[in-house]
């Protein structure tokens, strides 16, 4: 396991990945990459044009988790609001989710700190897929303390804590 | 909707009332790590680490916390960007 983020001299940050940690991270954000490709386009061409798309809360939890309701009460103006701004959020989530592909590579990582925020990103929506797949809870940590390691969960939560770890270490390098 | 509609939302007469701010709050969920939420608030936000700091173990403590107010076009735009991070952010209207 690597030793997680530190800042970098020049303002960025780096990191040493070995070729397994790599591998998984780029499995995992490419499962992103796939998750957040726009859902059915409109028909209509100039709500096309100006990214205007669906309207309904996606019926998949991970969907729902990456693309979240606006408003708790009030299912009109949550409607209306994603029609406006998801495709805007998938974009992101995409472009997030590519800089990390371009650059998670075996070895010395060195990013500029605008390539770690996209990490940073991208990492959490990796983490928020995974966490509602596993149905996680603050305990996680020590309820992956306490798995027996053939529970089959068990490399799901070491790669959920890892991920974790990184992210938190790289928030801690950006400080 | 047409094709010649215009691409900006027509609201109902009774959402506008200029007295009555419109808040962002940021619900506390399992996978959002501390460090990351507080993070992310001074980034969005330009909060001092103390206030964001403070309002993320509002969130983490109480289950929920009111991170900024405004016009509801300013906290929908805050809502989007804390989307992005993946925060879970709504958009609602101070009944205070």
């Amino acid at each position: 396991m690597s030793t997680g983020f530190r800042a970098a001299r020049g303002g960025g940050v780096m990191i040493e990945l070995d070729a397994g940690e790599a591998s998984i991270l780029r499995s995992l954000v490419t499962q992103i990459l796939g998750l957040v490709q726009p859902g059915p386009a409109s028909d209509d061409p100039l709500e096309r044009a100006l990214g205007i798309g669906e309207a309904v809360e996606p019926s998949d939890p991970v969907l729902a988790r990456l693309f979240p309701s606006a408003y708790a009460d009030d299912d009109k103006a949550a409607s209306e609001f994603r029609r406006y701004t998801e495709a805007t959020l998938r974009d992101g989530k995409r472009a997030d989710a590519e800089t990390l592909l371009d650059t998670a590579e075996q070895g010395r990582v060195e990013l500029t700190g605008e390539q770690a925020e996209a990490w940073l990103r991208a990492l959490n929506d990796v983490r928020l897929a995974l966490g509602v797949r596993l149905e996680v809870t603050e305990e996680i940590h020590d309820e992956l303390a306490e798995m027996r390691e053939d529970d089959p969960r068990y490399p799901a939560f070491v790669t959920y804590d890892w991920l974790t770890y990184l992210q938190d270490t790289l928030v801690r390098a950006l400080w | 909707m047409g094709s010649t509609a215009p691409a900006e939302v027509a609201r109902p007469e009774t959402d506008v009332r200029p007295d009555l701010p419109w808040l962002t709050i940021v619900w506390n969920d399992p996978v959002n790590l501390m460090s990351y939420v507080t993070y992310v608030l001074q980034t969005v936000f330009g909060y001092p680490k103390a206030k964001a700091e403070k309002l993320m173990l509002d969130v983490h403590h109480k289950g929920k916390a009111v991170v900024a107010s405004g016009t509801r076009e300013e906290m929908e735009r805050d809502v989007q960007i804390l989307h992005s991070y993946g925060l879970w952010a709504t958009v609602q209207k101070d009944s205070a």
